[in-house]
């Protein structure tokens, strides 16, 4: 039950509490959206047990990849390439 | 798939391997709290590709593994009853109480339903109002707000014939206990990055300060995890405690307060016992008194429960990460993850049933 997922808000509905469909890389849920009330369509969310707790900040997550990707190479550096 | 593919990439892995032999000059200890990055670090084995010297010690964040004995055997005697529709998470089905489990009762014939959501609970009770919906909430701080929202629209909705069996723990309370025994090895914590998510990392940084301990919110794919050992050790290194956060791109430090409030409304700090672990002060959610109506366990008196662990685990030892798995005789033997005898082999969160998955055996180590 523990796992949070990362996906895609496709649609949102007219429902009580608020929902919306979430894209899974092609397989599409319903999922609670009370708990981020600022959520669009096109935002990723991270859903744990039908629930969005949270929003992916994608400027943040640029800058995480980004500083890994600018690590150096062990073995590119050690082959001098 | 985004955000998760590229934090699973074996080039940016081996870098951080690489900067993490180069920063490490010393033996070092980490807990990762939470289940699921016991999960990942086992299967992937990044317990074993780590600078030799740094040992991760596995935690005791699995809720399958820590829902008490006593709250199972409840949820057993309720399942049983015939007017009664049980549901809850699947990975709850096949933990073992005094002498049952609920896939066992539901093969004899129990209406016992797994949910992917507890709000599909409050739905099956709106489309059988002749019958009493029970709903098992378990879990951390992660699942508390949708059994919360669950408990809120049955009020909302006039769902009368809907409750809940609730056995939350919270994290916090968890770790303080662990630092607070005396031949405690852990010298830094990875913190589960969707419960910070959840309740923010505030509650974390007295902690940080009081034990020296440093605290990294971490996320879940193995990019995540490899970079928040780093920090880690970093600030090990360093000679820092402090709070930090490896998973930006989904936890704020005050968390999601849509959810802390709904949490705070339906639910309220109780005492509680770990399976394993035994009581902790103030460590668990309780429904408060505005939502009694709705918990199971006044609804359904049932009668004095007598519980019993399997004498061969060793379930508590491995929850507070002083013994592993290969270190249990029954491990393999008697105890495997279709015959599990403690919590921890029942889950794949849960650090037995993560070593049996990943083929580890005695000679492993
Ligand atoms: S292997 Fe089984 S019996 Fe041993 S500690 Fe783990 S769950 Fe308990």
């Amino acid at each position: 039950m523990c796992l949070g997922i990362p996906g895609r808000i496709v649609t949102l509905d007219d429902a009580e509490p608020r929902s919306g469909t979430v894209d899974f890389d092609g397989l599409r849920r319903p999922v609670c959206l009370a708990y981020t009330p600022e959520a669009e369509v096109g935002d990723y969310v991270i859903v744990h047990v039908g629930f969005a707790i949270t929003l992916v900040d994608e400027d943040e997550a640029a800058k995480t990849l980004a500083v890994l990707r600018a690590m150096p190479d062990a073995i590119e550096m050690e082959l001098g390439t | 798939m985004k955000y998760l593919q590229e934090y699973r990439d074996p080039v940016l892995a081996r870098r951080l391997l690489a900067e993490l032999r180069a920063t490490a000059t010393t033996p070092w200890t980490i807990m990762e709290v939470c289940g699921g990055q016991t999960h990942t670090i086992v299967r992937q084995g990044i317990d074993e590709l780590l600078p030799a010297g740094i040992r991760m010690i596995h935690g005791p964040g699995c809720p399958v593994c820590v829902t008490p004995l006593e709250t199972i055997d409840r949820a057993l005697a309720i399942a049983a009853r015939p007017d009664v529709i049980f549901t809850s998470y699947g990975d709850m089905l096949r933990v073992p109480g005094t002498s049952d489990d609920l896939l066992a009762l539901k093969a004899r014939g129990a209406d016992v339903r797994v949910v992917y959501t507890p709000l599909d609970a409050v739905r099956i009770a709106q489309e059988n109002p002749g019958r009493e919906v029970v709903f098992l909430a378990v879990g951390f701080e992660t699942t508390a707000p949708a059994n919360a929202m669950a408990v809120l629209h049955a009020a909302a909705s006039g769902v009368a014939n809907f409750s809940v069996l609730v056995s939350h723990v919270l994290v916090p309370p968890a770790i303080t206990a662990l630092m607070d025994e005396p031949d405690t090895q852990v010298q830094a914590f990875l913190a589960a990055g969707h419960v910070c998510a959840v309740m923010g990392w505030t509650e974390y940084e007295p902690i940080a300060e009081k034990y020296g301990v440093p605290v990294v919110v971490t996320g879940f794919e193995p990019l995540d995890l490899l970079e928040g050992i780093l920090m880690a050790v970093r600030q090990l290194e360093q000679g820092r405690a402090e709070v930090e956060n490896q998973y930006a791109r989904a936890v704020r430090r005050s968390g999601n307060t849509a959810a802390q409030d709904a949490m705070r409304r339906v639910f309220q700090v109780t005492d509680r016992t770990w399976r394993g672990i035994g009581p902790i002060k103030a460590s668990g959610l309780a429904l408060s008194p505005e939502f009694h109506r709705y918990d199971a366990e006044h609804r359904f008196a049932v009668g004095d429960l007598v519980t019993r662990e399997s004498p061969d685990c060793i379930a508590g030892d491995i929850l507070r990460g002083t013994r592993v798995p290969t270190d249990c005789a029954a491990y393999g033997r008697t105890c495997t993850p279709r015959t599990p005898l403690g919590a921890p082999m029942v889950s794949s969160e849960g650090t037995c049933a993560a070593f049996y998955n990943a083929g580890r055996t005695l000679e492993h180590r």
